[in-house]
């Protein structure tokens, strides 16, 4: 399996399986638009009838990106966990990818705002920022972001030093804490989707926790006996 | 502009009614996509049939109220696609999905509370209690969106005259249908049903608040609040309440389910009013369906000229 996750070629599928959800809507817009150019046509809702933007387009837009950024950032912070309890170190070579269509994700979710909620209005935009908690949880996701994807390259990490750019990539935490937070402030009644993104989200976290006082605990106990090398805190087994 | 919405199509260009979808061989259609994906969540949301139509019954019109606004109506589907009926499940297209089955016959609404002549109203008399308008009403959600809807009914004051509400009837309260078995999503929905709503006598009694019975032409559908509904243009949509099982004329202020949930961001009066926000977003604007900008929110939905005065000398901001 790990060799299988090794071959080059591997990454050209798993990044056309990310545009999916992106396609979807494209193809839905497509077909949302050709049902009322042409209202005869039978051929697109044959193959597929229910492939709509449905009756407020912007909005499921928004939806969609929004929920797609969410499950990126859940499946970037998930790589690490699956790569050590599954033994799978080649997962690694996918974490940089799905982080940069969380982002991608994301910068589709804030133009549905900036564009046809806010229509480039600066000024409430500001007043939207400082007013609504919701909005600012969402900017605070969104923004600390910026600096994780600019500095997602090899010559970033090299420029940076593995630790400094660790701690910093660590921001992908607050960002993903800020966006569940940002959903559940939204909702009218029904908490039920957040909800599963919190718990996905705090299980991803928990396992930091865990797999950070895990070795120290160890290291403590087997202290006196044998002299370990200093671990670094990446490559830190944990069960 | 993928998104904007080319011209309207008319309701008689919408799906015919014999056209069902077939969803067994829709899902086998699907298959290689669903499959392909890998969180299902919103993929499935997209693949599952909502376009579904329903059986309704056309119903003789009398007249055109003159109540009615000329703006450009809301595309049938679009009325019937995109709900907010929680007790058929929390997502725009849920009701749609859900409502189907939902037993609307037979029916009959209880009129009861501080009146000298109560009693219970079967469908048939209130489709007959006065001749049938249809009005092309103004439809804003609390959740800053709208529609243009041709209702069809009568004023309320119809209603109410015939059982004659006495001088200690203050306020109306309005409760909805509910049954667990019909309804087995209202549990999750975090409100609490039966759903029930009230308004200020005064505010019931306007000609303008209006019994509705259907929508372009027929019968209500399920997901829109058959059989029977009210319809109050000049506040938010959760106001107008849906399929009515009881009609109670009350001395105080009667508890609403919004309110129950949430009493900071959901009023007993809920007026439309671009002045003053919901604590959570802008009430400023909204989007009509079908288009791509927002547009400014009216005070009122545009009904100030009509309504206005049953609020003279009140603090709107505090009476939200």
């Amino acid at each position: 399996m790990n060799s299988f996750l090794s071959q080059k070629w591997l990454k050209i599928p798993v990044f056309l399986a990310c545009l999916v959800p992106l396609g979807l809507l494209i193809l839905a817009a497509f077909h949302d638009g050709a049902g009322q150019l042409i209202h005869t046509d039978k051929t697109f809702s044959n193959i597929f009838p229910s492939l709509t933007l449905g009756a407020n387009p912007v909005q499921f837009i928004q939806h969609a990106t929004g929920d797609w950024t969410l499950r990126f950032l859940i499946i970037t912070l998930a790589i690490t966990p699956f790569r050590k309890l599954l033994h799978l170190p080649a997962l690694i070579r996918f974490r940089r990818m799905t982080g940069l269509f969380a982002f991608f994700y994301v910068c589709l979710h804030f133009t549905t705002y900036l564009w046809p909620d806010q229509d480039f209005d600066v000024h409430a935009m500001i007043k939207d920022f400082a007013k609504r908690p919701f909005i600012t949880m969402g900017y605070t996701g969104f923004l600390l972001m910026i600096p994780l994807a600019v500095t997602s390259t090899r010559g970033w990490i090299r420029r940076l030093g593995g630790k400094r750019w660790q701690w910093l990539h660590r921001a992908i935490y607050i960002s993903a804490i800020a966006g569940v937070i940002h959903y559940a402030w939204l909702v009218k009644s029904d908490e039920r989707k957040p909800i599963q993104y919190a718990v996905m989200v705090g299980a991803l976290l928990l396992y930091r926790v865990i797999a950070w006082i895990w070795p120290r605990r160890g290291a403590a106990r087997a202290s006196g006996s044998a002299a370990s090398s200093p671990q670094h805190p990446v490559t830190a087994e944990s069960e | 502009m993928l998104i904007k919405r080319l011209p309207e199509l008319k309701y008689s260009d919408v799906t015919p009614k014999d056209v069902y979808i077939n969803r067994r061989k829709f899902l086998a259609d699907a298959g290689f996509i669903a499959g392909a994906a890998f969180a299902g969540g919103s993929l499935w949301k997209f693949l599952s049939p909502s376009q579904r139509v329903f059986a309704a019954t056309k119903l003789d019109v009398a007249s055109k109220s003159p109540f009615s606004t000329t703006e450009k109506e809301t595309p049938y589907n679009d009325v019937t696609h995109y709900n907010n009926y929680y007790e058929f499940g929390t997502d725009k297209t849920d009701p749609a999905n859900n409502a189907g089955n939902f037993k609307t016959s037979p029916w009959s609404v209880s009129v009861e509370g501080e009146c000298a002549k109560p009693r219970t109203f079967t469908m048939d008399e209130i489709l007959k209690l006065a001749p049938l308008e249809e009005r092309i009403y103004r439809h804003r959600c609390v959740e800053a969106w709208s529609i243009v809807v041709p209702w069809i009914g009568y004023s309320f004051s119809v209603l109410a005259n015939l059982v004659q509400p006495t001088a200690n009837a203050k306020f109306v309260a309005f409760q909805s249908f509910y049954d667990k078995q019909q309804m087995p999503l209202a549990r999750g929905s975090g409100i609490n049903p039966p759903y029930v709503e009230g308004l200020r006598m005064d505010e019931a009694m306007h000609p303008l608040t209006m019994i509705s019975v259907g929508m372009y032409g027929e019968t209500l559908p399920n997901q829109d609040g058959a059989p029977v509904r009210m319809t109050i243009p000049w506040k938010y949509g959760f106001k107008s309440i849906k399929s009515i099982v009881k009609v109670k004329f009350v001395t105080k202020m009667p508890p609403t389910t919004w309110n129950m949930l949430a009493s900071d961001e959901y009023g007993f009066y809920s007026n439309v009013n671009p002045q003053v926000d919901h604590p959570r977003w802008s009430q400023a604007k909204e989007r009509r369906l079908g288009e791509f900008l927002m547009r400014p929110t009216v005070m009122f939905n545009g009904y100030g000229d009509q309504v206005a005065k049953l609020y003279a000398g009140m603090d709107l901001r505090k009476n939200y």
